[in-house]
């Protein structure tokens, strides 16, 4: 039975969420713009769901939209933000370490012949305030910052970022894909985008937050539907599932967060104990609960996950072998961190601590074994 | 994924500036021995290196000649972790870098 520890791609689905899910198949399928008993049952389901799913985020149902994917809400939520800013100028910020959708939104911008200020980050993959601060312009017309990294778990000083964002008049977007439902979210931004299946919610769904007050015009062809800002015809099954899992689930993690949480710290002082050359990465405390990442001397990092597959755990890595390019991760290339051998563990809710006892004691072995077969010798 | 136009952070001398011949710093030592990682994959670079920079005395530089990208990030990184000096990066005329690492003990 193979321990599931990829919580960072996708949570396996909530029972709550599936619950709900096969319920709405059956009553909220109708198009909830039509005006007929079973359309306006469908529409009630979306506005519910909507004001639960507002409810969890502490804002008003008004400024929630749910989109096809976090990826959408990511691209509608930056372009859209920029289009409506377009005459104030168009520079955007954006740290080093945010999500592909966030960077590839930046690209489509550049392209489009605007201007883009990345800031870095330190060892540990945290953003510099300092470096934001000097980043703002007269004409910048949109911040992003991530809550947490997706990668490393090192959560982001938004709250100090939102503070310079207020006082410049900037609207700050934040990612907050991997902290939605595991952390409260935090406060002072003006967008923030999440994704359903990061909390055990359906694939199929994300969330896109414009506050009140926000200036924001789709950068699509226009369309009915979402209050005008998604296109096209709503998922209602899969958002009734996906605010049924949010609320669960955000429920269960104030017990299970912290309990996580100590799984974490006991991988993170287990790994380098029982293995000469790990790099541990990512802050060690102001990270999120469920995630640890590290890195192996003299291991490539796509045999490793092959040997831990062998062994019956599902973990995934930021190596140039492992993912779709050769390019090894960005995230760890901007903090300046070992790119091969690379691990990253993200605990599901309920991992079992037995579980997590036995990836520490196999784990040794198991590097062990690769750096003999690549015949490295050095102690 | 292709997100590089940050800027990097560690001293990066010579590593930005289009391919030329890599002129010999006369600031600089020789390296006492030269490892040809070039059409490796990391880790294999990194293993050389750490195999090979016993062959050196203490204080003298060895270089590595690599052209996988994930070294510009995983020699100096190995650098600080076994507390090695990381001399300096330099663009090779042909693709890939030269990379100088002195041996501190």
């Amino acid at each position: 039975m193979t321990a599931y520890f990829d919580a960072a791609s996708t949570e396996p689905l909530h029972p709550a969420g599936r619950a709900a899910l096969l319920t709405a198949l059956e009553t909220g399928w109708a198009d909830p713009a039509r005006l007929y008993g079973v359309a306006r049952g469908t529409r009630m389901l979306l506005d519910q769901a909507r004001g639960r799913v507002a409810k969890v985020l502490g804002v008003r149902p008004d400024e929630v939209s749910f989109t096809t994917s976090g990826t959408q809400a990511v691209h509608l939520g930056m372009l859209g933000a920029l289009h409506a800013r377009r005459r104030v100028g168009r520079h955007l910020i954006v740290s080093a370490v945010e999500h592909s959708s966030v960077l590839h939104a930046a690209g489509t911008h550049e392209r489009d012949g605007g201007k883009v200020t990345t800031v870095p980050v330190d060892r540990e993959g945290r953003v510099d305030v300092a470096a934001f601060a000097e980043a703002l312009r007269p004409d910048t017309a949109l911040v992003c910052l991530q809550s947490a990294n997706h990668e490393v778990g090192t959560v982001q000083p938004v709250a100090e970022v939102a503070e310079l964002c207020r006082a410049a008049r900037v609207p700050l977007l934040v990612d907050a894909a991997q902290s939605v439902g595991r952390m409260d979210v935090p406060s002072g931004w003006s967008l923030l985008t999440a994704s359903a299946h990061k909390w055990g919610g359906p694939a199929g769904v994300g969330v896109l937050v414009i506050r009140k007050n926000t200036r924001w015009r789709s950068p699509l062809p226009s369309d009915e539907r979402e209050g005008r800002r998604i296109p096209g015809f709503e998922n209602v099954p899969g958002v009734v599932a996906a605010a049924a899992a949010l609320e669960a689930y955000r429920a269960e993690m104030a017990a299970d967060g912290p309990r996580l949480s100590a799984l974490v710290d006991q991988i993170r002082a287990g790994v380098p104990r029982t293995i000469s050359d790990v790099q541990v990465v990512g802050d060690p405390v102001v990270r999120l609960p469920h995630m640890v990442t590290f890195s192996c001397l003299y291991v490539e990092g796509e045999a490793l996950l092959t040997e831990l597959d062998r062994l019956g755990f599902a973990v995934s890595s930021g190596s140039s072998c492992t993912a779709d390019t050769l390019r090894p991760s960005h995230v760890l290339e901007a903090m300046g961190v070992i790119t091969h051998g690379n691990v990253r563990v993200s605990l599901p809710r309920g991992a079992k601590a037995t579980d997590v006892d036995r990836f520490i004691a196999v784990l040794p072995e198991a590097v062990t074994r690769l750096r003999r077969t690549a015949g490295v010798t050095t102690p | 994924m292709r997100f590089r136009s940050r800027a990097k952070t560690g001293s990066r001398d010579g590593a930005d500036g289009a391919a030329q011949p890599p002129v010999p710093d006369p600031s600089q030592p020789p390296p006492t021995l030269v490892i040809d990682a070039l059409g490796r994959k990391c880790p294999i670079p990194i293993i050389m290196l750490a195999e090979r920079l016993r062959e050196v005395p203490v204080g003298d530089v060895i270089a590595v000649l690599a052209d996988d990208v994930a070294a510009r990030t995983d020699i100096p990184a190995w650098c600080r972790m076994k507390s090695q000096d990381f001399v300096r990066e330099e663009t090779l005329p042909h693709g890939g870098w030269g990379f100088h690492i002195r041996r501190t003990y």
